[in-house]
């Protein structure tokens, strides 16, 4: 418990607040603590933990990404479009293509940050609005309705009859899932994850030790790029359309959860534990508040006042208040 | 002589006017009705927008921060104005409720500054974070007062401040005038100026040579909330409405903008003047773009392309300088 | 152990750049297991010939050099790496964000290619080298939870899991306490015992000395001579290293007939200090002298309004002093030169000209209320003018300037405030021991015109050729105090260092 604390004071901090609102909601309302709510919780998240996720990698290793979301939609619509043309093709096609357009688009940051030495926040700015502007000109803003069948068909891959309706996990969860263990995997047990820690961490120190800064900043952008990707497609899948504008704003939010949940803007600090705890948080909180039937206007501005609120006791330390004799350590 | 003007506005003033005159021309030849009065006309009511928000984010990025929140905060302004002009009979409102709700627009947008810088000073939270999350809680106010929809129909001598002229010039245009001065003396001649840009270098070390740090961090904040209602205040009387999320698109423009212009994103340095001509330089490719049957959506690609390019070039100008070091 | 051969052995190393003789005909030995000194002012050759050693650079042709008894016609970074060469440098390169465990076996998770992280090997190879060092350290604690001597030990630790067998280690005790720096040492004298050489690379030998065995000293790019450290002082090193015989003269004088000007009576502070009682006065030089970690920067922290005493009390010309920040100290003339220049003296990025006015910018602001860029440019004229500050431009960065010169900027900073009392906190750390002498020559100029000043120092050197008197601190308490003209530098010396 106390080792989890020390290394994971951020994420500690989270859980506890996490539960202390669950706690409350599941008095609260009758509803929260239902098969059918839990399960629509995760499905509707599914996409902006997958963008969580992606963005973690890259704020590890010392970055910021703010073209995430309007790269998803290029993805997206590039995609759709290109099986359209194809004849419709098939998931197996569809996550092959939109991983190498995801990729595409993370390298050319990357490619912008390294090669001219250009901090990451100008970069994506620059390619944000590059992006967004290059599609929606080339797509006029005209959104593609008629999607191949297999991909607007929702996929269960569980269901189960409870008294108050049917609960069930749909192909997003299962693919969100998917993110996360291979986020988890690649940042907690691979040399290159460790090496993205040190690189965020202290970039000269990791350069003098040897490490490939180029390979660093690729597979970052990259990773994100990917999981922007695969985002996108996903959120294709669930609304079964492609709308160029939809996304575009989300970025911020997404940051936000994922600072929120102890990712460290300047790098070497994060984890996907973390970032599920940011995103669920916000999540919780508005369904939350929707179940007890507060105006769903005023959700952004309780979500708002919560994260301000984490903000301004993230200087109060777990740890040092169960563990004082180690305070001298400190 | 000349020197010391490059020293007050700055190093990259010169190149910028580079690229502006380059851009003129280049849709002077090109576009037939760039160069004529009523296209600048237009560039000269649009630009004030852009500019008084960008100048809302130039101080915070100068002194190591963000601020995220300028739209919404200069959208609360809007909402506060048009709540007092609306409890004052809508379009028959005086010139009394416009100046007592514009009196409260400011406010807003300053207590919403100041509880940003507070929280930024005094925790020692990252700026991105805190200005993320007013953002957010702003939005979600906004939303709420508004359940989502617009207020309309303000006083008619509204329009003079959204579209009218003295004596050719713009009304919009004179505001982001006086405002870019005000902001270019505070950053030059002004205690809290210097300190604003000592702190975006070094905090400690400015507080260790007696500068009360945080009042200025919180101050910088205050000024840019302030810079947001004026923003706001313009905006209600441009669109003759007020909807939170006007303007929205324009947040990551600004930063853009100050990029552009020279502004150091690690903070300590940056200048109102270059920032100024960035702007200038960004209306008028979108407003030749349009011209040449472009839409805004290609002007939003070409001002990121355009960014990259310049960092691009100032990269290669280091790199030039530094071998031409190395050889003597 | 004579029967090895040496672990580095290089002759006629010589390096040119761009016309400029780094390294003239420099020759370099270090036995196996030795410990040993590499000793010079800054920009005497020391980083040049480490990085000839380590493959950074090439020499120049027609140098011998030979690691471990094999004659190598040119060494890459690699090959030293490989021969067991380490350098540990003064920002240690480590990870603060990751554990200690990992920063020890930093080297398994190198590598392009993607693989598994084996936790417990990782752990076990940690392990082992803090085994070696017969030190044991929490391996799950963040690094940046630990105090600097710790993660020395750990770069140290890192240094062994690549199998080094000869580790330079630039400027180890700058910042560590004296039971730290004594922790270090045993390490050190534990990885000689087995064998593996350490060179440590400084111009602050003090520490060090009594457990080397020879000292290499270097000056202007050419080797002084390869010297015993038995019967070698601070002294003679300092000396052999500028090449200049600085006086010892005392400059001490009786003040005790000055009026007082700063006033302290039973301070304390939590366990920084305790009791701490003296008076400063009118065109005196102070000095408080004590190993580091007896708290002196602590004291001086309370004395400058950063931090308040829990009892006691401050008087400033015979006015009570009760400070709630460090402005209220600076207005009453109080100023404060930090031991630490580049995070808290000077704003680095920043020019010059800003930085000598940032604590005067009531002074250059004008009728109108706007800062006055010409009086700005006086301000900044007359200083460097009257502390000889060396500068290009006043809008240069100030980062651009040498150590000396940067601590004038210092100055000229807070005597532009007009104080009465003037706090340095080591004031010569980072600055050649050449431009010392030229500080101390400001200090003094100062005090004569009426300055009361409290030099605070750990060479006590410095305090005994440039105070009035000496106070001793240890533990946090005032143990003593000396009068330079009747105690010799040898005596308090031997008080101190005890």
């Amino acid at each position: 418990m106390r080792d989890f604390l020390r290394a994971y004071p951020a994420e500690a901090k989270l859980l506890a607040v996490l539960v202390l609102i669950v706690g409350f909601l599941s008095v609260a309302s009758p509803q929260f603590l239902t098969l059918g709510n839990l399960t629509s919780l995760l499905n509707n998240n599914a996409v902006n933990l997958i963008w969580a996720v992606g963005l973690l990698v890259v704020l590890i290793a010392g970055g910021i990404d703010i073209s995430f979301a309007v790269a998803a939609s290029v993805v997206q619509f590039v995609a759709v479009s290109v099986l359209i043309g194809m004849g419709g093709g098939n998931w197996a096609l569809g996550f092959a293509l939109v991983i190498v357009l995801g990729i595409g688009l993370g390298l050319v940051n990357a490619a912008l940050i390294h090669g001219f030495r250009i901090i990451s926040i100008v970069v994506t700015i620059s390619t944000f609005n590059a992006f967004f502007g290059l599609l929606m000109f080339f797509t006029g803003g005209r959104s593609i309705y008629s999607l191949p069948d297999w991909l607007s068909q929702p996929i269960y891959l569980w269901e189960y009859q409870t008294e108050t309706g049917w609960a069930d996990i749909r192909l997003p969860v299962a693919v969100m899932v998917a993110c996360l263990i291979a986020t988890w995997a690649l940042i907690r047990h691979t040399t290159t994850g460790r090496q993205l820690y040190a690189f965020g961490d202290n970039p000269e120190g990791a350069r003098r030790a040897g490490i490939n800064i180029w390979l660093m900043q690729a597979i970052a952008f990259g990773w994100c790029g990917m999981m922007a990707g695969i985002a996108g497609l996903m959120q294709a899948h669930i609304t079964r359309e492609v709308v160029p504008n939809a996304l575009i704003g989300r970025e911020l939010d997404v940051l936000a959860a994922v600072v929120l949940g102890g990712a460290r803007l300047g790098g070497g600090r994060g984890s996907v534990l973390g970032c599920v705890l940011g995103v669920m948080l916000v999540a919780v909180a508005q369904n939350g508040l929707n179940l007890l039937g507060v105006s769903p206007y005023a959700f952004k501005m309780v979500v708002g006042i919560i994260i301000l609120a984490a903000i301004s006791t993230s200087n109060i330390d777990l740890a040092a208040i169960l563990a004082p004799k180690r305070r001298d350590r400190e | 002589m000349m020197d010391r003007l490059k020293q007050a506005l700055g190093p990259e003033v010169p190149g910028l006017l580079g690229f502006l005159l380059l851009v003129v021309v280049v849709f002077g030849l090109t576009a037939p009705n760039f160069l004529t009065g009523a296209n600048l006309g237009s560039i000269a009511f649009q630009l004030p927008e852009l500019g008084i928000l960008t100048l809302a984010m130039l101080i915070p990025i100068i002194s190591g921060g963000f601020n995220l929140a300028i739209i919404y905060t200069a959208n609360m302004a809007g909402l506060t104005l048009a709540y007092v002009l609306m409890q004052f009979g809508g379009a028959e409102a005086g010139i009394g409720p416009f100046v007592l709700g514009s009196v409260l627009a400011l406010l807003v947008g300053a207590a919403s500054g100041a509880a940003m810088g507070a929280v930024i000073a005094y925790i020692g939270a990252h700026p991105i974070l805190v200005s993320l999350a007013m953002m957010i809680f702003l939005r979600g106010l906004g939303e709420f007062l508004t359940k989502g929809g617009d207020i309309s129909g303000f006083p008619p001598y509204l329009a003079t401040l959204g579209h009218g002229s003295v004596l050719g010039i713009p009304v919009p245009l004179i505001l982001f005038g006086v405002c870019a001065v005000v902001w270019h003396i505070l950053l030059t001649r002004t205690r809290h100026g210097f300190a604003a840009r000592m702190v975006g270098s070094n905090l400690k070390a400015t507080t260790y040579s007696g500068v009360h740090a945080k009042r200025t961090l919180v101050l910088i904040y205050t000024l840019s909330g302030v810079m947001c209602a004026i923003a706001g205040i313009l905006m209600l009387s441009r669109f003759n409405s007020v909807r939170v999320g006007h303007g929205e698109a324009l947040l990551l423009v600004t930063v853009l903008a100050c990029f552009l212009g020279g502004v150091d994103p690690f903070g300590g340095f940056g200048r109102v003047a270059p920032v100024v001509i960035a702007l200038v330089v960004l209306q008028v490719l979108s407003s030749g773009l349009n011209l040449l049957g472009a839409n805004q959506h290609l002007s939003t690609a070409v001002w990121g392309l355009f960014l990259v390019g310049v960092m691009i070039l100032r990269w290669g100008a280091e790199r030039w300088k530094e071998r031409k070091r190395g050889r003597g | 152990m004579t029967d090895l051969p040496p672990a580095i052995c290089f002759a006629k190393v010589s390096k040119v750049f761009g016309g400029v003789k780094a390294l003239q005909d420099v020759a370099f030995e270090v036995g196996q297991g030795e410990v040993h000194c590499l000793a010079g002012e800054n920009g005497c050759g020391k980083s040049t010939l480490i990085k000839i050693i380590t493959g950074v650079y090439q020499p120049e042709a027609g140098a011998e050099m030979a690691l471990f008894g094999e004659e190598l016609a040119a060494i890459t970074p690699n090959l030293a790496r490989q021969r067991g060469i380490a350098v540990i440098w003064q920002d240690l390169a480590l990870f603060p964000e990751m554990t200690v465990a990992e920063n020890i076996a930093f080297e398994s998770l190198l590598g392009n290619r993607p693989r598994r992280v084996d936790h417990r090997a990782l752990r076990a190879a940690a392990e082992a080298a803090l085994a070696r060092l017969e030190v044991s350290l929490d391996l799950d604690a963040r690094l940046g939870t630990l105090p600097i001597a710790a993660r020395q030990v750990v770069a140290i630790a890192r240094a062994l899991v690549s199998d080094a067998r000869l580790i330079f280690m630039d400027e180890p005790t700058a910042s560590l306490t004296q039971a730290e720096t004594d922790a270090l040492l045993a390490v050190v004298r534990t990885l000689s015992a087995r064998g593996v050489a350490v060179v440590f690379v400084s111009h602050r030998l003090a520490e060090v000395l009594e457990i080397s065995s020879r000292v290499t000293v270097l000056r202007d790019g050419r080797l002084v001579g390869v010297y015993p450290t038995e019967g070698m002082t601070q002294a003679r090193l300092t000396e052999l290293m500028t090449g200049k015989t600085l006086d010892h003269q005392v400059r001490a004088r009786d003040t005790s007939g000055d009026p007082p000007v700063l006033e302290v009576e039973g301070l304390s502070r939590g366990n920084e200090f305790r009791d701490v009682t003296f008076t400063l006065r009118r065109g005196e030089v102070l000095g408080l002298t004590g190993l580091i970690g007896a708290g002196r920067t602590e004291l001086s922290h309370v004395l400058f309004g950063m931090n308040r005493a829990d009892a006691g009390m401050i008087r400033l010309e015979g006015r009570v002093l009760r400070m709630r920040s460090n402005r209220d100290a600076v207005a009453a003339g109080i100023a404060y030169v930090s031991e630490d220049r580049l995070a808290l003296g000077l704003i680095q990025p920043q020019s010059i000209s800003d930085n000598a006015v940032l604590a005067v910018l009531r002074r250059i602001t004008g009728a109108s209320g706007l800062l006055s860029p010409k009086r700005q440019e006086d301000l900044v004229a007359h200083w460097v003018r009257e502390l000889a500050v060396k500068i290009g431009k006043p809008g240069d960065a100030v980062s651009t300037l040498s150590g000396g010169n940067q601590q004038r900027v210092v100055l000229a900073k807070w005597l532009a405030t007009e104080p009465k009392v003037l706090i340095l906190d080591c004031p010569t750390v980072g600055v050649d021991v050449g431009a010392r002498a030229g500080i101390f020559r400001i200090v003094r100029e100062l005090a004569a015109k009426g300055l009361a000043i409290l030099l605070i120092s750990d060479e006590v050197s410095e305090v005994h050729v440039n105070a009035d008197r000496v106070l001793h601190m240890a533990g946090g308490r005032i143990v003593g105090e000396y009068d330079p003209r009747s105690t010799p530098l040898q005596d308090m010396e031997a008080a101190v260092y005890a």
